[in-house]
């Protein structure tokens, strides 16, 4: 064997976004492991700065869209936080609506279109497609119910038009409510057999101790609401995670990394089973138990099961909340701004999502900061990476190592669209 | 099906949200069909990174904001038949387009060393560096104009020449004016149709994401909005949002933008 290797995957597929990797090996040992992010930044946090606070969730949904209700939901919330205005309880049912129906599509397409294709040993979903289209459709089926329920509630899955500070433009109506309700009912013996396929899936052994993130709140499995928590004992509001944080810059990524306390640590669908299995429906359990899977999972591999047992979760979720009787209360509170700072967490699709706004007396954004969950779970992907590889060994085609790798990155779903979007930071850009 | 191979497709990301692309991933069945019908040489979200060389159709996604950009954007133009832009990003320059708004220093600013950085201090569409076939508008572009655009290159379908203003479709679809019936200042009688009306059909004002429709009344209309009670700079912020670039809307936002902001 070399005693240095250099491998290179010059563009991730299946991810979304544009990020690469490199590698170096020296005797045996990851010298150096690079997840280059290059999206070029697109400033979001300047472009805020100056626009009036009606604006945000609009211009805010445009960092990602494949989870813009939740970049909605975060700073409708932050914004209504710093203006000390409390929502009630008809309009947090409909944003939990929407955050189940983007919980669903983004799990979905991650699971079909992204990951499983690695598990499965298919280059696409196309070629999956071609072998077994079975497990394909029942995919684009869950994912056109997480659609309409984005578009019931906002008009389109992408970019949708409905919500806003204060609530939401309209509440959806009855018969569109209804008819909704049906196909997500018929839905729920398809997210089962989802949930049942995916334990059944064969998984590299892999145990290693990490730290777990996520929301957590009285009773419900956290959404949009909720402490921020820790494996390690953390409990914190969403006001001192601020300062329990530490972001910072890599030379080799337009997207900053953070640190909690020191340590990475890992945000999503994973992290949140971890510390709230409890909140779960029991016979969600009870599906897993056949196949000796439980939860908390020390296996990052777990992590596309844990997306299809919250693709569940939300369908059932979505159908309990939607048969609650349509509220006879304005869809929306009128706003007064005044100066404030508003900060707010949420469990977007991929873990944590962070915003904090000032706002002056006139209601313009001074200052935005937005910590979206892909930098957060940055550097536990490059450790992973460090620790996973060596543990495999290198012995072995550059190809199959290329694939590993890749494999890796893929559980943690990076949005690197997401992840780039910062102000300050320092790009050294290597060509080629 | 034909003897001669089948049409090469790309779809290329540049600056973006990747809200476009999903106008093709969430195609469900039609895009296994589309896979079936079409060869899907590069799309990188997808899975296939094929070589970007002698395509039928490319889609681009996003704006020009790096230098590696612009090489793409013109590498791509020389193989492909047809290019295609997506989405605002792609047309107009986006929302990030906002920034050409700033003044010249923001690159430094932001960059302590702006020296290494391969950052464009303008977002541009993608008809800046080369010549564009066909441009979809909207933020985001939807799956029926994906398919449509497909359609009527390679297989000589009608082309959807949708140039009316999203103001008509409203009265086509019978969905009240919330302008006339509500005082809320709206974009629809400036604004390309294409989405069905949503924002009207949602209680609210259009905010143009589907850029200017033909022979927009800019004037008349942002007159009509100091008639609601907007102030200049609200006026000017309204027509300065996802299609900042899109000359009619930029000419209508600087004309009531006070000087001091932008120079
Ligand atoms: S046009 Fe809009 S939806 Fe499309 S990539 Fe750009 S920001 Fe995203
Ligand atoms: S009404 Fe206007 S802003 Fe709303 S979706 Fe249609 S074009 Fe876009």
């Amino acid at each position: 064997m070399n005693e240095r290797r250099e491998i290179h995957v010059p563009i991730l597929a299946r991810v979304e976004g544009k990020g690469a990797l490199d590698l170096t090996i020296r005797k045996d040992r990851l010298s150096e492991v690079r997840l280059r992010i290059f999206e070029s930044p697109r400033l979001f946090e300047k472009i805020l700065e100056g626009r009036e606070f009606r604006e945000v969730p609009d211009i805010v949904a445009r960092i990602c869209g494949i989870c813009p209700a939740a970049y909605q939901l975060t700073s409708v919330s932050a914004i209504e936080a710093g203006f000390g205005l409390d929502p009630g309880p008809d309009i947090r049912r409909f944003r939990r609506i929407l955050a189940c129906g983007e919980w669903i599509a983004s799990h979905s397409l991650h699971i079909h279109l992204l990951a499983a294709p690695d598990f499965l040993g298919y280059e696409d979903v196309m070629e999956w497609a071609r072998h077994d289209p079975g497990p394909v459709r029942r995919g684009f089926h869950l994912h056109g119910l997480g659609n309409a329920l984005l578009s019931l509630l906002g008009g389109r899955p992408v970019h949708p038009v409905g919500a806003c500070v204060g609530g939401f433009h309209r509440f959806p109506m009855r018969p569109e409510i209804a008819a909704l309700a049906g196909r997500i009912r018929d839905a729920l013996p398809m997210a089962s057999a989802l949930v049942r396929w995916a334990a059944g899936l064969d998984y590299p052994a892999s145990d290693r101790s990490f730290v777990s993130v996520a929301l957590r709140t009285e009773e419900a499995y956290p959404m949009n609401e909720g402490r921020i928590v820790s494996t390690r004992g953390h409990d914190l509001t969403p006001s001192d995670f601020e300062g329990r944080i530490r972001e910072f810059q890599v030379p080799h990524s337009t997207a900053l990394h953070s640190l909690l306390e020191g340590d990475p640590y890992l945000v999503g669908p994973l992290a949140r089973i971890n510390l709230n299995w409890d909140r779960l429906p029991p016979e969600i359990m009870e599906d897993l138990r056949p196949f000796g899977l439980r939860f908390p999972s020390a296996n990052m591999h777990h992590s596309l099961l844990a997306r299809a047992i919250e693709i569940r979760y939300a369908l059932a979720e979505a159908l309990s909340l939607l048969e609650a009787p349509v509220p006879e209360s304005p869809s929306f509170h009128s706003v007064t701004p005044r100066e404030s700072t508003g900060i707010a967490a949420t469990e977007a699709p991929r873990g944590i999502l962070w915003h904090r706004y000032d706002i002056g007396e006139d209601g313009r954004i001074r200052r935005a900061r937005i910590i979206p969950p892909t930098s957060q779970n940055q550097a536990m992907m490059e450790s992973d990476l460090r620790v996973t590889l060596e543990r495999e060994g290198f012995d072995r085609p550059d190809d199959s190592l290329r694939r590993l790798s890749e494999r890796i990155v893929r559980n943690y779903d990076p949005c690197i669209s997401c992840a780039t979007h910062f102000l300050d930071l320092t790009v050294h850009r290597e060509k080629g | 099906m034909t003897t001669s191979r089948k049409p090469r497709i790309a779809v290329v990301k540049l600056a973006s949200c990747d809200g476009c692309q999903l106008a093709f991933l969430g195609l469900g069945e039609k895009l296994l069909e589309l896979a079936s019908q079409v060869e899907i040489v590069h799309f990188a979200e997808a899975g296939p990174l094929g070589a970007l060389t002698d395509l039928d159709i490319t889609f681009i996604e996003g704006s020009v904001s790096t230098r590696e950009d612009q090489d793409t954007v013109h590498s791509v133009r020389r193989q492909s038949r047809f290019l295609v832009t997506i989405g605002a990003c792609a047309t107009s320059g986006g929302i990030q387009a906002l920034r050409n708004l700033s003044a010249g220093n923001l690159l430094s600013s932001v960059y302590p060393s702006p020296e290494y950085v391969d950052f464009l201090a303008h977002s541009t569409p993608v008809s800046s560096e080369v010549g564009v076939d066909l441009e979809l508008w909207g933020c985001p572009v939807n799956g029926t104009q994906i398919l449509t655009a497909i359609a009527s290159l390679l297989f000589g379908a009608a082309p959807a020449a949708e140039r009316d203003k999203v103001c008509l479709e409203c009265k086509r679809r019978q969905i009240p004016c919330v302008m006339v019936a509500k005082g809320i200042p709206c974009l629809g009688p400036v604004t390309l149709t294409g989405c069905g009306a949503l924002c009207p059909s949602f209680d609210r004002g259009c905010y143009g994401c589907y850029g200017p429709s033909e022979n927009p009344e800019t004037p008349s209309l942002a007159r009509r909005f100091a008639g609601l009670g907007l102030l200049p700079d609200d006026i000017a912020r309204r027509f300065l949002f996802v299609n900042s670039q899109a000359p009619a809307f930029l000419a209508e936002g600087r004309r009531w933008t006070k000087e001091d902001r932008h120079e």
